[in-house]
């Protein structure tokens, strides 16, 4: 008996890890987080099979479908501009968020913020400096978008909704990089929102009223900041996020990216 | 990898074989064998040799019979199951071809289509390092700018808008401010929200659209010149300065 015993071979270490690696994949949590057919139940070898799995099964599938355009994955038709303007808005959001941890927005306390946030927080230099040069480079991204899709008539039927969507995207995007230029409270901040706001002010009938609700007063100040405050971080981005969502919808709905040319 | 199901594999063997054991007839007893009425085959053939004869409705049905005899007959040459000649031994003929797009509309036509895994998404997160890249290391080495308090006593010379809107700065300098701050930038937006309606040309190739795409150049250049003036060619009092000379009074 004992020999039968002695002949049963001794399991490796790679036997032990792939019984672990089965007994976590086949058990209920993992299955409950990944859908059937998900590359990280099954495994994942090359085949158009699983090259469609990995869209289908994920939550990618929210923006991507399954196949696209051969000419639409050319770089040199988009050169990534929608997609960049996208992840830079995520880019700003993450950083953004940092920078909330750190921030007052009320006259005493947001320029001191700042300069803390600045000499004594880990990071926080970089964050910021990250968070202000991504904001221009999205307002550089979206307008290079919107010249790109110009040029190729990529706003003609069936898309013109579309871009009446992408302009939209564009003056929020505007807006957004606006209402986050006073936050800081520093004598740029006060004087280019000044200079932007007057001409505001001009426009006829309810010009002075629009400008009256949006500085909270006839002049810049607290109320000011702390509007423009919740602006920035709540009220904008909220309605720019629902308008991305119905711009990208449309781009799937509309047949996938335009062209080719 | 395709997997092919079992039942077809099967029925693809069976068939082969089936081939295999009854070999086919061969071409010269074709025309005998073709599975066509003896008596339509004798038309077709007198029909065929009286040339005189007017090339009235039995003349054309039975040129297509002979057609399909030949097919049936170049079939198993190449070895395989007959092609004209269905399971139950019905043999069919071919009366017309109708190509698609002649009678039906076909509004669904193929395109050419790869995997968006992971020909897109390769492409994007490539992208979209290059971008974190770009705007990590830009960030270490140039700092955003904090100058010293607001203070609203103490206007800087010169006070600058964001350099987005500096084109609408530098447009004051030449009009009434509700020209330059609000007819013209809302007569641009409303332009540009509108141009899918306002351009009537289907066509989005660029040799078809050399209208509309030298006048939006004209306009992004407009803005671009605009712009570019107000960042980098004003100085105090908003007056027109050379960067080179006076300096940059600029602040991104």
């Amino acid at each position: 008996m004992s020999k039968i015993i002695d002949d049963k071979p001794k399991p490796t270490i790679g036997d032990r890890a792939k019984d672990a690696v089965d007994g976590v994949q086949g058990s209920q949590a993992w299955s409950s987080v990944f859908r059937p057919g998900s590359i990280f139940r099954k495994g994942y070898t090359d085949s158009p099979r699983n090259r469609s799995y990995v869209i289908m099964n994920s939550v990618l599938y929210h923006l991507h479908p399954v196949k696209v355009k051969r000419h639409a994955v050319k770089v040199s038709y988009t050169l990534c501009l929608g997609g960049l303007s996208f992840f830079l808005f995520i880019l700003l959001t993450v950083t953004g968020i940092f920078l909330m941890f750190f921030y007052r927005p009320e006259t005493t306390a947001a320029w001191n913020d700042i300069n803390n946030l600045q000499t004594s927080v880990t990071f926080g230099l970089l964050v910021r400096n990250m968070h202000r040069w991504g904001a221009h480079l999205m307002v550089l991204a979206v307008f290079l978008h919107m010249a790109r899709v110009f040029y190729h008539g990529a706003y003609k039927p069936p898309r013109e909704f579309n871009w009446v969507i992408g302009v939209i995207l564009l003056m929020l995007t505007l807006l957004l990089s606006f209402t986050g230029y006073l936050l800081p409270w520093d004598q740029l901040a006060l004087w280019a929102v000044t200079v932007g706001t007057n001409m505001m002010g001009y426009t006829p009938v309810f010009g002075q009223e629009v400008r009256f609700v949006l500085l909270g007063g006839a002049e810049i100040g607290a109320e000011t900041l702390l509007r423009w405050y919740v602006l920035h971080v709540l009220f904008l981005p909220f309605v720019i996020v629902i308008f991305m969502a119905i711009h990208f919808w449309r781009v799937r709905k509309d047949g996938g990216i335009s062209g080719p040319l | 990898m395709t997997e092919i199901p079992e039942h077809l594999l099967k029925r693809a063997a069976a068939a082969r074989d089936k081939a295999k054991v009854e070999p086919a007839p061969a071409a010269e007893e074709a025309p005998g064998d073709s599975r066509i009425p003896a008596h339509l085959l004798q038309r077709s053939k007198a029909a065929k040799t009286s040339k005189d004869a007017p090339a009235a409705e039995p003349a054309g049905a039975v040129a297509v019979a002979d057609k399909v005899g030949a097919v049936v007959a170049a079939g198993p040459a190449e070895g395989g199951v007959p092609i004209g000649a269905g399971p139950g031994g019905h043999t069919q003929r071919l009366l017309t071809v109708v190509k698609s797009g002649t009678i039906q509309d076909v509004k669904a036509v193929p395109v050419d289509k790869v995997h968006t895994w992971p020909h897109l998404l390769a492409a994007e997160f490539v992208a979209a390092l290059a971008c974190t890249a770009l705007t990590f290391v830009f960030s270490i080495f140039v700092h955003a700018p904090l100058l010293e308090l607001a203070n609203t006593n103490q206007t800087p010379n010169p006070s600058k808008a964001p350099w987005y809107f500096l084109g609408l700065q530098e447009m004051l300098t030449m009009f009434h401010p509700m020209v330059a701050g609000v007819t013209l930038p809302g007569v641009g937006m409303i332009a540009l929200i509108l141009a899918p309606y306002l351009d009537r040309n289907p066509s989005n190739k660029p040799e078809d659209r050399k209208f509309a795409t030298s006048i939006h150049t004209v306009h992004l250049m407009f803005w671009a010149v605009l712009v570019i003036i107000g960042s980098f060619f004003r100085g105090p009092g908003f007056n027109f300065v050379l960067p080179w000379v006076d300096g940059l009074f600029f602040e991104l």
